[in-house]
């Protein structure tokens, strides 16, 4: 099962021309039909019903922003009295924009230095022979296995010893480790399915073995490169244990790096004491539109890198 | 090989390796050592104390009552989302008209899956805030305020969805199934892609109707599809922790009202960051670690089927 699955056939799915079925029309067309006809409008019925049950409640929420506490308190149903755009800005200076910059900060570094690491580990581990190749690939592989809370207590520690609680360059790292399994297990068998014939013809003009994989292979790799890649910038955009671990200020004069995940769950937590719902809707609808935006325009490889990182 | 390959693919491994060392693998070692200490976490001195923790975990009855609650929702969350993402994906695929064979997808499928998958890539923290806004209990919760306007619930005394004992667990379950239908209805489409068109042909010119096409034909060459998904949402419901601990009234990481939301993942987290009890939370740590070994190894004994080749 170790093969990544191919991308999901597009818009359509099944594709199969109606014409060349028709000539076959199984025996009792008309029993078939309206067997047929029952089932879709009640079928569709249902797909209906649970594309509302998505969209509704997202929906709500960003209505909901545009509210006044009075206004959320009191009646769901109600519509926006006034469609004032200043709560972004104040949910925005409230924080949010912080733990904006936090992530942004954290995942410039950490996806790039994740895709690095984890196609070089993967590379040598796919085109290499070399003692103990399966155990170091196993080794990689093998921690997707474990809940990361198995991991948390001596991690915390590990991280204070090195000094790198709440800063920028410890979450980083924490970051690429663990997005190393599924990098190195996507990357490998990738790697492995490209042609020899090209790395050998640059070996042949000279290319050392880390040019031939900088400039020959890692280029022709591209295509897993982009599904891992988005793979990774969701998931560690999405991360919310690991920070709210490693990403507490650890005295009072240590400033506060919260993620945006962590932000958010901050901010909600906050409204016990002073209420103002509409900007904690504002930081989720604010928080939501990058992922929207990645979503619907990379929508086959992140729906592609997912469920192949389902399927090792 | 020769001795310039040796010292390639050393450089290559030595940060990757190095870094996953550090901060992966050393610490799963380390918390099985851990949980046979007093560790408190402050100092480096604890002594070893044996299976103490281990003792003091099966006495520990909030612990225990987390353990249940995981166990609800290993039954729970899996089949339910399979059962709906199973259905929603053989619509998708196979559901459109009769005259197409029955091998086609209904109208809009593409639509479908784009929409049911989005919740996916939004972080369960946002998915938390929201349905804590959803789950309100006055008016202004959107599932109150829609069954006041059906006239099912009192205004003046709508449901308290998260602090009623016997609905919090519900309530958070329908936060899941909610995440992760789209998903697995995309990766079972990808799976039923995969099957030879010809075999569900062959399937109608015998004149099986769809419902035996489903289970005779569709089900049985999932199955391998089915089995891991199955496993991935078990080790799902063993975690919930950032929804119980963002959701569910409680000091420290939730679990109320009364610990009737308890997982023990924040049980853990409690123990260890608000109790400072290390040594304790690495053993809770190990008992998860073994239930979820068990558990897949269970999952797939269980649902050992001969491999159909196609």
């Amino acid at each position: 099962m170790s093969a990544p699955i191919t991308e999901p056939t597009k818009v359509g799915g099944a594709g199969v021309p109606p014409q060349r079925a028709v000539g076959k029309t199984p025996p009792r067309p008309g029993d078939r039909r309206s067997e047929g006809l029952t089932l879709n409008v009640f079928s569709h019925g249902f797909l209906v019903l649970w594309a509302v049950l998505i969209i509704l409640p997202l929906l709500w929420l960003v209505l909901s922003s545009f509210k006044t506490d009075a206004q959320i308190g009191g009646s769901a149903l109600g519509w926006p009295s006034h469609w004032q755009f200043d709560v972004f800005q104040r949910a925005w200076s409230k924080g949010i924009g912080d733990y904006f910059a936090n992530t942004l900060i954290v995942l410039v570094f950490s996806v790039p230095l994740t895709m690095l690491l984890g196609s070089m580990a993967a590379y040598v581990l796919a085109r290499y022979e070399f003692p103990g190749n399966r155990l170091v690939y196993y080794f990689f592989v093998g921690g997707a296995m474990f809940p990361v809370f198995l991991a948390l207590v001596p991690l915390f520690f590990m991280v204070k010893r090195l000094d790198m609680l709440n800063t920028y360059q410890g979450l980083i790292l924490v970051y690429v480790a663990y997005s190393m399994p599924f990098t190195v297990f996507f990357m490998h068998s990738f790697f492995r399915t490209l042609p020899t014939a090209v790395f050998e013809a640059a070996v042949l003009d000279g290319a050392s073995h880390s040019r031939a994989f900088f400039q020959v292979m890692l280029p022709m790799a591209k295509p897993g490169l982009l599904s891992v890649g988005i793979f990774n910038v969701l998931g560690q955009w999405n991360q919310y244990i690991l920070p709210s671990v490693l990403m507490q200020p650890q005295t009072s004069s240590d400033p506060e790096r919260y993620v945006l995940t962590q932000g958010l769950i901050q901010l909600q937590q906050q409204q016990g004491y002073a209420t103002d719902l509409p900007v904690l809707f504002a930081g989720v609808t604010i928080a939501m539109v990058p992922m929207l935006i990645v979503y619907l325009s990379f929508q086959r490889q992140v729906q592609a890198g997912l469920t192949s990182a389902t399927l090792k | 090989m020769r001795k310039g390959q040796y010292r390639f693919v050393a450089g290559f491994l030595l940060a990757p390796l190095a870094l996953y060392l550090i901060f992966v693998i050393w610490p799963y070692v380390q918390t099985i050592g851990y949980s046979f200490t007093d560790w408190k976490g402050q100092s480096q001195t604890f002594s070893f104390v044996g299976l103490d923790n281990y003792k003091a975990l099966f006495q520990d009855d909030v612990f225990m009552g987390a353990i249940w609650h995981n166990i609800l929702f290993l039954v729970f969350i899996p089949v339910i989302t399979i059962l709906l993402a199973l259905f929603f994906a053989f619509m998708v695929n196979a559901g459109g008209r009769g005259r197409a064979g029955g091998v086609q997808g209904v109208a809009g499928s593409g639509f479908y899956k784009i929409v049911y998958f989005f919740p996916q890539v939004l972080s369960l923290a946002i998915v938390a805030v929201l349905f804590g806004a959803l789950y309100r209990s006055d008016s202004g919760g959107l599932l109150n305020g829609i069954l006041i306007k059906l006239g099912l619930v009192d205004a003046d005394n709508p449901i308290e969805w998260m602090n009623e004992p016997h609905l919090v667990l519900w309530c958070l379950m329908a936060v899941v199934v909610w995440h992760g239908v789209g998903f697995y209805l995309v990766l079972f489409s990808a799976a039923m892609q995969s099957v030879p068109r010809d075999i569900y042909e062959a399937a109608l010119l015998d004149g099986a109707s769809r419902t035996h096409t489903f289970f005779r034909v569709t089900l049985p060459l999932l199955w391998d599809t089915v089995q891991t998904a199955w496993v991935y949402l078990g080790i799902i419901a063993m975690d919930m922790f950032v929804l119980v601990s963002t959701m569910t009234q409680g000091t420290g990481y939730g679990g109320g009202p009364d610990h009737h939301s308890e997982v023990m993942a924040n049980v853990m987290m409690r123990n260890f960051l608000y109790y400072g009890k290390s040594g304790y939370a690495c053993a809770m740590g190990v008992i998860m670690l073994l239930l979820t070994l068990v558990l897949s190894v269970v999952t797939l004994r269980a649902t050992r089927r001969e491999r159909i080749e196609f």
